[in-house]
């Protein structure tokens, strides 16, 4: 028995990462945001999403990966989690796709680093890979963080 | 199962709301004895559960509620009366019935528990046993209605004895049916009478018919969905600022929009409003049997029972109230015979007051009992080295008060059961702080001790004050804001002083400590937006005083607290945040952590410790020293035995003998001249100080006496490591240390008070013989 999971999917850097679609609040647009002094260089700020207040984290950052260049602002993908809503600041957003559970695999293990921790598994799709994020580590890493 | 689980609910939601009223119509009885309305409501209230708790098959619990029953239906015909034995097995009924509800709850099932022992009570006190022989007062046969016809001038008072004469020779007839039966009265009157009777009783039962249940949960949501209407209100009130002037019909739209606004707010805000009597209405039973355990006499006083709070603070305050009766009945109200040896009544009372003042909610919980014995909190704080025996010299009675709130503190004697270890006042302050509350005390030795508490009427939306540091806007909590201080041109130079990583401002020739935000939330200096202007935001944090130091100083508004999330309440300087009337958001800052992180908080708690060990064996510790000179000494005083610095026009300075002297403060403060004090031979009065029009002076507080040390310059405030070199150099100095590279002398201020009090006290005493 096969059963189909959606993925709702964005691009950072040159890796491309899918969070399960029911996981996903909504996707918009760059937001000006409050900082956060003191606040791990993660936390990029505060948003107003419609008196919701919602944590925006850089994708970039958490991963370990080089600083978005040049002048495109990130897009926003907002995610629920048990701890309120969490915004993942990242470079593009992709379309949803529907994957077939028989694509699944483990992470491969040249994926190192912070990627590995965050990546659930991995789905191979024509051409490229999808790394499903664990969102609930991904957020909860940064309270560690913070805390520490 | 689904419809049955809700049978199950609906039932434990309205026994628990029964057994409430059942405690406080129980104790009632246990007071009067004979108040028939009371035994009928308790018996309603156990009929119905063991009813209910037949029906859905908890056993155990119909069972025990059977026995006290029975035991009520005899009290209720007067076939037994009530006495202490029997009120307190009726309150262990209604304990062992809570404790099977709490079982059903959570387990489903009414529990193991048999409670033999209780069943066994009631059985045994409902023995048919002459009760009335009982000393105490047994009920009256007298009903209301007898005395309603006699009020009506329809029976004469003859008639109503009689008819209760023949009751008691074994006529089951009631009073107005006899009277009726022996033709005193018309059938007619009776029912007038009876009537007259039931709307008195109707006046007297609360009217519940008015009122609905409400999840609370709904109510949370629905105060949240108000907070937005607020926050859209506060958006549109901007945007009608900036076109409302061009477009009078929306001006005036957006102004009943905000009037209707700030009032379903207030009315959102009053659904979730309680009385704060629902949480009193455990004190009494609460209180009787404290007093019982103790073998004390306590009477119990509420006023104000219906002064409304947020239900988030009516859970808040809960535990910090019980520990404080618990605190005042264990520790503060004597034994009856002891207060007899006093003069008192035998009987303590206590008195619990709650009223609306400012938009706060004030609660006084005050005892007649010993009072606090303000020697024996410093002996205690002393020997637990929480404070050093010179701290405690200088404190004021009030400080030395409020010094039961450290953490570690116990003035019982004896630990006993009942006020507990370890956990003491200390939580109950940070309990109340913690919902942006203060408490403070008030003892007099013989007469009593009085709490009072202060604490917000909600915490959802409150008054701020907006700030701006680095671009970004900040809100600091009304509630702990004190004043705002402006320092202007070469004020914004001078005003603040002793840069060596602890700046202070002269607020009133008192030192306070300035924070300034940028740093603490390390963000970039942006080269203070104007040099020439320094705003300070005077907070308060644990009972001191601090100047936040901000870019500017906004404006005030009412903002809605949202909470942050796990990862950023781990910073710990934010008590949440909010989202401003342009829709952006700011973050609100716990003022009592920015106080923490800047060491102004723990910073004295700490310091007292250092200084005790210095004083016990090590010979260089951190303290925090106030430099000056003194003709050509350089000299240090630990700051935290500065009371004030101040500075006095020379002609102001009067002579008392052989004494200068000041007027201060309604005192005559004698002045210690350092520099002519400590002159070598030979160099005796020199020194610059008769050059200047002003004196420099360090006041000290001395055995509740001011006593003025005159300097020549203040230099600065340092925080050093202080290493000992020589000890006791000469009369009057504590220590020689080097602070700075140079050698600097540290006072010995309680021996030059000492000499100084000494010889004005000498002095008068040798005029007087004169």
């Amino acid at each position: 028995m096969t059963a189909n999971r959606q993925y709702c999917t964005f691009f950072v850097d040159d890796l491309f990462f899918g969070v399960e679609v029911h996981e996903v609040q909504e996707v918009f647009r760059f937001e000006p945001m409050t900082r956060v002094p003191l606040a791990p260089p993660v936390v990029r700020g505060l948003i107003n999403l419609r008196g919701q207040i919602v944590t925006a984290l850089d994708m970039r950052a958490r991963l370990g990966l080089m600083p978005r260049g040049g002048d495109t602002p990130p897009m926003n993908v907002v995610v629920r989690t048990d701890d309120g809503c969490v915004s993942f600041l990242v470079d593009e957003i992709g379309d949803v796709l529907e994957v077939d559970d028989a694509q699944f695999e483990r992470p491969p293990e040249t994926l190192t680093g912070v990627a590995r921790e965050l990546v659930r598994s991995v789905y191979k799709l024509r051409g490229r890979l999808l790394l499903v994020l664990d969102v609930t580590r991904t957020v909860a890493r940064c309270a560690t963080a913070a805390s520490g | 199962m689904g419809e049955m689980d809700e049978v199950v609910k609906e039932f434990l939601v309205e026994s628990h709301e029964n057994l409430d009223q059942l405690d406080r119509d129980l104790l009632k009885l246990e007071q009067t004895h004979d108040d028939a309305d009371a035994i009928k409501s308790v018996f309603r209230t156990i009929h119905t559960i063991k009813g209910t708790s037949g029906f859905l098959g908890f056993s155990k619990l119909e069972s025990l509620t059977h026995g006290a029953e029975n035991l009520l239906s005899r009290l209720r015909d007067q076939t037994i009366a009530m006495n202490q034995d029997i009120a307190t097995a009726l309150l262990r009924t209604t304990d062992a019935v809570r404790r099977m509800l709490a079982s059903i709850e959570s387990t489903g099932g009414d529990g193991v528990e048999t409670d033999d022992a209780l069943r066994g009570t009631l059985a045994q006190l409902n023995a048919p046993t002459p009760a009335t022989d009982d000393d105490g007062p047994t009920m009256s046969p007298t009903t209301p209605v007898g005395e309603i016809l006699i009020l009506q001038g329809k029976v004469k008072p003859e008639d109503v004895e009689l008819a209760r004469e023949l009751q008691e020779a074994g006529d089951t007839r009631r009073v107005g049916e006899i009277l009726v039966e022996s033709e005193v009265i018309k059938p007619s009157e009776l029912r007038e009478a009876l009537e007259q009777q039931a709307s008195i009783r109707q006046k007297e039962t609360p009217v519940s018919e008015t009122n609905v249940r409400v999840d609370v949960a709904l109510l949370d949501r629905l105060m949240n969905l108000v907070g937005e209407l607020v926050l859209a209100r506060n958006q549109i009130l901007q945007f009608n600022n900036s076109i409302g002037r061009q477009d009078s019909q929306f001006a005036s739209t957006s102004q009943r929009l905000n009037l209707i606004t700030t009032e379903l707010q207030e009315g959102v805000m009053k659904t979730r409003m309680q009385p704060i009597g629902m949480v009193w209405n455990k004190f009494p039973r609460i209180v009787r049997d404290l007093a019982n355990s103790v073998g004390k006499r306590v009477g119990l006083h509420m006023e104000g029972k219906a002064t409304d709070l947020d239900r988030t603070i009516i859970e808040a305050i809960k535990d910090p109230m019980t520990h404080i009766v618990r605190n005042s009945i264990d520790h503060g109200i004597e034994s009856p015979a002891e207060r007899e040896r006093r003069g008192k009544p035998a009987q303590g009372t206590l008195s619990m007051r709650a009223f609306h003042e400012g938009g706060q909610v004030i609660i006084e919980i005050a005892d007649d009992g010993g009072g606090i014995d303000p020697e024996r909190v410093k002996a205690k704080a002393v020997s637990k080295r929480l404070i050093t025996a010179e701290q405690a010299a200088r404190m004021t009675e009030r400080e030395v008060l409020n010094l039961i709130f450290l953490p570690g503190f116990s003035t019982a004697e004896t630990v006993t059961n009942i006020s507990g270890r370890g956990v003491g006042m200390d939580v109950v302050r940070s309990n109340i702080e913690k919902i942006g509350g203060t408490v403070d005390i008030t003892s007099r030795v013989g007469e009593g001790t009085i709490l009072k508490i202060k604490i917000p009427l909600t915490l959802a939306i409150i008054p701020a004050l907006i700030v701006r540091s680095a671009g970004e806007r900040y809100a600091i909590p009304q509630v702990n804001l004190l004043e705002l201080v402006r320092l202007e041109g070469e004020e914004a130079v001078k005003g603040i002083e002793s840069i060596h990583g602890s700046e202070v401002h002269r607020l009133r020739g008192n030192l306070l400590p300035i924070v300034r935000l940028n740093e603490q939330l390390a963000l970039e200096a942006p080269g203070a937006p104007r040099p020439d202007v320094v705003n300070i935001v005077v907070l308060s944090a644990d009972d001191r005083q601090f100047g936040l130091v901000v870019d500017h100083v906004m404006d005030t508004e009412e903002i809605v607290v949202k909470p942050l999330t796990k990862a950023l309440k781990g910073i710990g300087v934010y008590a949440g945040a909010t989202i401003m009337g342009d829709g952006q958001v700011a973050l609100i800052l716990d003022t009592f952590r920015v106080a923490q992180r800047a060491n102004v908080v723990s910073e004295s708690r700490e310091r007292s410790r250092t200084l005790a060990e210095a004083r016990s064996s090590a010979n260089h510790a951190r303290e925090t020293l106030l430099l000056f000179m003194a003709g050509p000494s350089r000299m240090a005083l630990p700051l935290d035995q500065v009371h004030r610095l101040e500075e006095f026009p020379r002609r102001s300075l009067e002579q008392a003998g052989d004494d200068v002297v000041v007027q201060y403060r309604g005192e005559i403060m004698p002045l210690i001249r350092l520099a002519r004090l400590f002159a070598h031979r030979g160099e005796a009065a020199a020194g610059g100080d008769t050059t200047s029009d002003t004196v420099q002076v360090v006041v000290h507080r001395h055995d509740d006496r001011f006593v003025g040390l005159v300097v020549d310059r203040i230099v600065d405030i340092v925080d050093e490591e202080v290493t000992t070199r020589a000890a006791n150099a000469r009369r009057g100095v504590r220590a020689t240390a080097v602070i700075h590279a140079k050698v600097t002398e540290i006072l010995d201020v309680q021996a030059v008070a000492r000499d100084a009090f000494g010889a004005t006290s000498a002095l008068t005493s040798m005029g007087g013989a004169a």
